[in-house]
């Protein structure tokens, strides 16, 4: 806690009282303390930031704000009055709202029926109002230019929409006080500039926001009041103007900012995956991908650029068979388009899914259970028909290892790590048992500057031996610096070949959009 | 978040050692409690009438009786706690075992073979007419989305019916001797399955289907726990997209539990078909499948505790026998089976908040005893 260099006390001059204080807020879990001795002071009309390493215990602190978690001690005052949330209807009573790191949203539910469950508009106190409903949806949908259709399935959304109809639904009940954990993970430079102007209007009209982020230059430009956590306890209260992401990122991690660069090339002249002429159809017969053609060599990343929603998904699962397509797709030798998920994986394919909780983990299994899925066929984890527990457990161990996975042991369920821990250890389930061709969609989503700088040397390591990398991110950064070649996807047709050593993170960004088509 | 109600409701959330014992002795004792102020309230004495259950669960006879009965109810129990595992509810266990019981009784009557053959088929048709009448209920999941319950609930009817067709003099029966029962034709010594004299004190034979039970319920655990097949059935169970994303292919893992269900429904009318009857007749027994459902939810689907809720069940209804000699109405004992259902989820329930509170006080002991020692991510 002395360690801190630059650290202020954590109220500063008070002119008005602050929206939230939070004081001596403790918080256990069985083998961890994720929350101790947090002191926490965000004023009015403010975008407060929260930074701090995977697990440091963000999450856990916001979900105790909003009534989800109880705390084992401390102090909550929301403008000045001291408050006991039990449950989060009573943090939504008091203005505050919340949108999850990881979605909370039914899936098979409009987006409309989505936001108005639990506050339904009542017509005479019975039949649900829907009409009022939609017109209020509207009303914020256009006034913060969330832009997201109310009769549309959530199951039909990608992650950016999903993320603007969460903020959506907590607008829509009223909330003053705004927290949005990792809000900016899969959205693309634009998405996110969107966002910030959202927030910035609001805060202009005097809410208060809350805001986690992994992305400290992001931080940097939005926030007017940073403070750091660090194993479960502030260590710094920073002002914006005089920090740069380096130093915060020593604050959180006490290391470096990492940097994706990769110039040597290992791009071989054999091609791992090849993919030709592939067409994907949404649920009312529009292409969604349309006529898609790459190959990816062995040792190199092709990264594929586009804002969210613009065929990446459809493209990754069908690619994984998990999505019925048109065209072929060849592993090697063998054409596998007729293939099943599981023979493709078998073939060596491993997969990062973009959204982790719904494809990636069981939630409520123990992470050596974890490290089988996905894998249920092969060594270390089963042998002939049996499931090979000691070898599970040993390659979870290796794993946990390998790739700092912070938990208590493998024993836990998935659903006890934190949420960059939960994304390391898919990392690291993906890149076992020396896979040809890794699909990784947001590889680094969620995880802190120093997991994701070793991620980074993870697939670099397995590129140069030889491993084939379809990337999909949302970061330019880590895009530009990972690709060996680069592709630009619009509506679901690749638009653009860049070149990587020669873009900016701003030319990228306007290809994107399909401004500069002839990049 | 936690672990959903439901997870926790079908014992897909482990509680570990000496919890997991707490939790059905709590349930036991407050359904214990319940019963003594509704036997209070009725005008009953509590602690005579319980004692009178004991008193006559614990003879040599009935200690027969509960064992097999039990057997029957296991097998049930176990059938249903397949689909349990992966989210399907087979309410279909009744129909598939009548319907089952119903051809292989008429089989097993018709055959002649040598004896470990004739019992053999006898078992391998009533296996298959419950897997192929359950994997009706698959086929219409799999192919038109039809819920399994709904579907399910409709074949136990029709089995109803298509059996009352079946057990016709025309067709599969014959007229019982001596009374006017009809039933399959009697299976002869051959095919049926030799039971033992496992207590002392009483004629009364114990099913020898008893072993195949038990091994029933050790398949059940090894397939679950140590199968590759086994973990997709589960993690089918608790993520279907997660499943899907890894490879398994929900359409045929769906039909395949229905099928396994229906397999193992098929064996549940045999303790009785092969053991005591040997005869599919008018007064075969119904409802088993059920019972099964309440004691697949007590057991919480593990085989264990099955055998335990299955035993408790059993025990209940034939010790209920005495009560009526009593003047005591035996229906108290249907009271007691709701009330031990019910403080079973409940009991969980709050053993897990138990263990959930317990585990953090530990952890901030370890803490104020370690002074700083194991910040953030701790052992
Ligand atoms: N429900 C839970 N049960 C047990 N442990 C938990 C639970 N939720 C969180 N934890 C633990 O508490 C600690 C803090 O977790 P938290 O999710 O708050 O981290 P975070 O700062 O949000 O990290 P990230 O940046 O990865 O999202 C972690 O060690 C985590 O394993
Ligand atoms: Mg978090």
């Amino acid at each position: 806690m002395e360690e801190a260099a630059i650290s202020t006390s954590t109220s500063s001059d008070t002119v008005a009282e602050p929206a939230v204080e939070l004081e001596g807020i403790t918080k256990r879990f069985p083998g961890v303390v994720a929350n101790r001795d947090i002191r926490l002071s965000v004023r009015r009309g403010q975008v407060h930031a929260i930074v701090g390493e995977n697990g440091a215990g963000k999450s856990t602190l916001m979900k105790i704000l909003y009534g989800m978690q109880r705390p084992d001690g401390g102090e909550i005052r929301v403008n000045g009055a001291p408050v006991g949330f039990r449950t989060p209807g009573d943090a939504i009573a008091a203005g505050i709202g919340m949108v999850h790191q990881h979605f909370m949203l039914a899936d098979n539910l409009t987006v409309l029926e989505n936001i108005i469950l639990g506050s339904e508009p009542r017509r005479r106190g019975i039949g649900i109002d829907f009409g009022a409903a939609r017109r209020k949806i509207k009303e914020i949908s256009d006034a913060y230019g969330l832009g997201v259709g109310p009769d549309t399935l959530v199951q039909d959304l990608g992650v950016g929409a999903r993320q603007r109809v969460e903020i959506l639904k907590v607008l829509y009940r009223g909330a003053r006080i705004l927290i949005l954990d990792e809000p900016t993970a899969v959205l693309v430079p634009q998405e996110v500039d969107e966002l910030f102007d959202n927030l910035r209007g609001l805060v202009r009209q005097g809410l208060t926001i809350i805001f986690i982020s992994h992305k400290l230059d992001e931080v940097l430009s939005v926030a007017d009041a940073i403070t750091v956590i660090r194993r479960g306890t502030t260590v710094a209260s920073v002002d914006p103007k005089d920090v740069t992401a380096r130093q915060l990122a020593e604050l959180m991690v006490g290391s470096e900012l990492p940097s994706p660069e990769t110039r040597e090339s290992t791009v071989t002249a054999d091609v791992a995956l090849a993919v030709r002429n592939l067409t994907v159809r949404g649920a009312e017969g529009r292409a969604v991908v349309e006529d898609v053609s790459f190959d990816i060599h062995k040792g190199e990343v092709l990264g594929i650029a586009g804002v969210e929603g613009n065929g990446q998904a459809e493209l990754v699962e069908a690619i994984m068979g998990m999505r019925p397509a048109d065209g072929v797709i060849t592993l090697g030798d063998a054409d596998v388009s007729g293939w099943s998920t599981l023979r493709r994986r078998e073939g060596g394919i491993g997969y990062i899914p973009e959204d982790r909780q719904r494809h990636g983990l069981l939630l409520e299994a123990p992470l050596w259970e974890n490290r089988i899925l996905g894998h249920q066929t092969r060594k270390p984890n089963v042998k002939g028909p049996w499931i090979d527990r000691t070898g599970a457990r040993a390659d979870t161990r290796r794993i946990i290892e390998e790739y700092d996975v912070r938990t208590p042991g493998i024993d836990v369920d998935a659903a006890a790590l934190s949420g960059g821990n939960q994304q390391k250890l898919i990392v690291g389930r993906e890149m076992s048992g020396d896979p040809v061709v890794l699909i990784a969609s947001h590889p680094t989503r969620g995880v802190d500057v120093g997991a994701q700088a070793a991620i980074w040397d993870h697939l670099r390591a397995a590129r140069a031996a030889g491993l084939a990398v379809l990337l999909i991110s949302a970061d330019l950064d880590e895009l530009i610096g990972l690709s060996d070649s680069l592709k630009v996807i619009l509506r679901g047709r690749m638009v653009a070949d860049v070149d990587p050593s020669d873009v900016t993170p701003e030319r990228l960004g306007s290809a994107m959009t399909g401004a500069g088509e002839e990049a | 978040m936690s672990s959903s109600f439901t997870d926790r409701l079908l014992g897909r959330v482990r509680l570990g050692g000496l919890l997991g014992l707490a939790a059905p002795l709590l349930a036991i004792v407050f359904a214990g409690l319940v019963t003594s102020i509704i036997l209070q309230l009725t005008g009953n004495p509590p602690f005579e009438t319980m004692k009178l259950l004991a008193d006559y669960g614990a003879q040599p006879r009935t200690i027969v009786m509960i064992i097999n009965l039990a057997t029957t109810y296991y097998i049930s129990a176990l059938a249903v706690a397949i689909g349990f595992r992966m989210n399907l509810f087979n309410i279909g266990v009744d129909g598939q075992y009548r319907l089952a019981a119903l051809v292989a009784a008429a089989v097993g009557g018709a055959l002649v073979l040598p004896a470990p053959l004739h019992v053999g088929v006898t078992i391998l048709v009533a296996v298959a007419v419950g897997g192929l009448w359950a994997s009706i209920a698959g086929l219409l999941k799999v192919t038109r989305g039809v819920s399994e319950v709904i579907s399910t609930i409709m074949l136990n009817a029709i089995a109803t019916g298509f059996g009352a067709w079946l057990l016709t003099t025309d067709r599969l029966a014959v007229a019982v001797s001596g009374s006017n029962n009809i039933g399959t034709k009697p299976i002869p010594p051959s095919g049926q399955f030799p039971g033992f004299g496992l207590i002392p004190g009483t004629q009364a034979k114990v099913f020898g289907f008893v072993v195949v039970a038990a091994l029933l319920g050790l398949a059940y655990h090894i397939l679950f726990n140590w199968t590759r097949f086994g973990f997709d059935l589960r993690a089918t169970g608790k993520s279907e997209s997660a499943a899907v994303a890894s490879g398994v292919n929900v359409r045929k893992m769906v039909l395949l539990t229905m099928v396994l269900s229906g397999a193992a429904a098929g064996l549940v009318g045999m303790p009785q078909l092969l053991g005591a009857s040997y005869s599919y007749s008018l007064d075969f027994p119904t409802g088993l499948g059920f019972t099964g459902i309440a004691i697949a939810l007590l057991g919480r689907n593990n085989p264990v505790g099955i055998a335990i809720g299955a035993l408790l069940w059993s025990f209940l209804d034939n010790s209920s026998d005495i009560l009526d000699l009593e003047g005591i109405p035996k229906e108290i004992v249907i009271i007691m089976q709701g009330t031990i259902v019910l403080s079973v989820i409940v009991a969980y329930e709050l053993v897990h908040r138990y263990r959930l509170a317990a585990e953090q006080r530990r952890v901030s002991r370890e803490l104020s005893a370690g002074a700083s020692a194991p910040e953030g991510v701790a052992a």
